[in-house]
């Protein structure tokens, strides 16, 4: 089963996102949103209409394919005006829509073109535009970001909202790239085999990710086992690890297996003897196996006494000496940064 | 081997590859069409082989000139002359562009289910167009014998069902060599739109679905357009052999179907007019041939114009 009892709800003009591994069911609920497969039980509305009987081409749903499957025998003029028949548009009426399509899209000029003469993110556009020519309530877009080179992609996020924001219109990006989806959305949803497990805010989802496969998901973290204490005051927890008692944000029953997760930019990496006076709960000592110069940033890698690995990493300070590899430093482990999480 | 001797080998070894298909084509191809075409400029005789002149190798220069006087165009001439050539021409013309027709009608939809049916479906559907093939052509069409004739399976099921009170007809109708032209040709039809067909990107569909088009419309603006040169194809490979069909009309198209196969072989074996008969081969070859030279060139153009249009 590819989608098992997904239930969300979106708002008007939000721009929601699915997030997962390619196979976890995404694009499957997808395509059962625009009609193409059909759910077994449970429904799809939009607004007050029930969509889940509907073939596809009586949606007031669009899709934007994640191959764009632009009609390579039509100019972009053709393609964009495809969708137009049969909304009563007059011929004037069709042309300026399809030219108001291009300007939104940038693509003016490039009527006559057939999909084959265009470069990747102008097809891109091109399928955009296209999907958008019957001013959809919802559109959703498959990997719309996939077939882009790095560099097109950030600038191409950035139109994608200009874009959303203009029309109003509600979007569904589905993706398995979490930069993007955090640039992109108002909220994501994570879907994990077949099932929504989490859904909020990209911040929310990064700071406080609800298990560690969303936590692993959505950037790199540091996974520490072990067995929740009893609850302190101002909501901090001790957690007993292999690294020592750590001290660290959540909910749980003590004596219960948690797993302690904390992003690597939140780990404070400093030499032995510095920064005694800072309220830096959980101190832990360390090796420094490695420095990475990263340009804006240093990553850091830390052998611990028990020969597991944290990742950190720093903003470069502005002035002053760094750790050296091979130093023994010392590893705070803010309790606000650090979350438990089942196990 | 080593240096210079290894790299010729090589060059000869793939000279030899390449050559092949030409080879092939000049030994069984051009040479009998140029043995046919010398013919098709001799005259009959009553002799062994029954055509004059016959090219003496030990007559010398003299031998060679004597040899191309007595060439002449007279075979051509009495086929321009005798109006059941045309006929017969016109007539194979119009059973193979009919039956094309017909063809195109019924083989578009039916490679469409096999492209559209689930991968498990797939290679067993295209095995049973194939099937066939497996039993000899001229069983086949002896079989439709069986079918079509006025005692046949076909005609006794529509007297059981009431539907006629006395038996049609089909058998030696110029329906008859129809329904056996398009049975016996189906499968060049299916095969190559099919495989275009099939290789489509299905999101091409959808992506018509998702814009408003029923199935009719996404099928008709976006399939069929996109399989044409599949369709191409499949009308080219059924409509060449079928002009100069012999097998089918004569079996199950009577005495009075007129076709430039059978004509061919009346002038062949029954006349013993080996020039005429090369004549109207020589004929049926550029009858076949025009329209594709006329389709590739079309297509060419169509190309050529499609770049043009870019600049």
């Amino acid at each position: 089963m590819a989608v098992d009892g997904v239930s969300f709800d979106l708002a008007g003009g939000e721009f929601f996102c699915l997030l997962g591994p390619s196979g976890c069911g995404k694009s499957t609920l997808l395509r059962m949103v625009a009609g193409f497969e059909t759910p077994d039980s449970g429904t799809i509305r939009l607004g007050e209409t029930d969509l889940t009987a509907l073939p596809p081409h009586r949606r007031p749903v669009n899709m934007m394919f994640q191959s764009y499957a632009l009609f390579p025998h039509m100019s972009v003029a053709a393609n964009l005006a495809y969708g137009l028949k049969g909304l009563g548009l007059g011929r004037t009426q069709s042309a300026e829509r399809v030219k108001a399509l291009l300007r939104l899209v940038r693509l003016e000029g490039f009527e006559a073109r057939r999909p084959d003469k265009l470069s990747g993110g102008q097809r891109q556009r091109v399928a955009l535009a296209r999907a958008l020519a019957r001013e959809p309530r919802l559109l959703l877009l498959d990997e719309p970001l996939g077939a882009l080179d790095r560099a097109l992609r950030e600038e191409t996020q950035g139109e994608l909202r200009a874009i959303q924001r203009r029309l109003g219109t509600s979007f569904v990006v589905v993706t398995h790239d979490a930069e993007e989806a955090m640039a992109l959305a108002d909220r994501i949803g994570v879907m994990e085999r077949g099932r929504l497990v989490q859904v909020g805010p990209a911040r929310e989802l990064y700071e406080r990710p609800a298990s560690r496969y969303v936590a692993g998901l959505l950037g790199d973290v540091n996974l520490i086992d072990g067995r929740l204490g009893r609850a302190e005051p101002g909501g901090v927890r001790g957690v007993e690890t292999a690294l020592g008692l750590l001290r660290a944000s959540g909910e749980g029953e003590a004596g219960n297996a948690v797993v302690v997760a904390i992003r690597p930019e939140r780990l404070v990496v400093s030499g032995e003897g510095e920064g005694e006076g800072d309220d830096l709960s959980g101190r832990l000592r360390g090796r420094l196996t490695e420095a990475t110069f990263l340009g804006d940033r240093i990553r850091y890698r830390v052998e611990m006494a028990n020969g597991s690995t944290l990742r950190a990493s720093a903003v470069l300070p502005a002035s002053g000496p760094i750790p050296a590899v091979g130093e023994t430093v010392a590893v705070a482990v803010p309790a606000d940064a650090a979350r438990i999480l089942p196990a | 081997m080593r240096g210079p001797s290894r790299r010729l080998s090589q060059r000869l070894g793939r000279g030899f590859v390449r050559g092949l298909p030409f080879l092939w084509l000049a030994l069984f191809f051009l040479v009998p069409f140029a043995v046919t075409l010398k013919i098709s400029f001799s005259s009959p005789a009553t002799a062994q082989p029954p055509y004059l002149p016959v090219l003496e190798w030990d007559g010398g220069l003299e031998g060679w000139r004597e040899f191309f006087e007595a060439l002449d165009f007279q075979n051509y001439q009495m086929i321009a002359a005798d109006a059941l050539y045309r006929d017969a021409a016109l007539s194979s013309l119009g059973y193979a562009a009919l039956a094309t027709a017909i063809l195109v009608l019924i083989g578009t939809p039916t490679a469409y289910a096999m492209a559209r049916a689930s991968a498990r479906w797939q290679p067993i559907l295209v095995a049973l167009v194939i099937v066939p093939f497996w039993t000899s052509f001229l069983i086949r069409v002896y079989a439709w014998i069986a079918i079509l004739k006025p005692e046949g399976l076909l005609n006794a099921a529509l007297i059981k069902l009431g539907l006629i009170a006395a038996p049609l007809p089909i058998l030696d109708s110029p329906f008859g060599v129809l329904i056996g032209l398009t049975y016996a040709y189906l499968p060049f039809m299916v095969l190559p739109l099919y495989a275009v067909m099939s290789r489509l990107d299905p999101a091409l569909t959808e992506a018509a679905a998702d814009l408003g088009a029923g199935r009719a419309r996404a099928f008709f603006t976006v399939t069929l357009p996109l399989s044409l040169p599949g369709l191409a194809a499949g009308a080219l490979l059924c409509f060449i052999p079928m002009v100069g069909e012999f097998i089918i009309p004569d079996l199950l198209g009577g005495s009075d179907t007129l076709m430039l196969g059978r004509v061919l072989w009346s002038e062949f074996f029954s006349n013993r007019d080996w020039p005429l008969a090369s004549a109207v081969a020589v004929l049926l070859l550029i009858l076949v041939v025009g329209p594709v030279v006329l389709f590739r060139e079309a297509e060419l153009r169509r190309e050529e114009a499609a770049e043009g249009a870019q600049r």
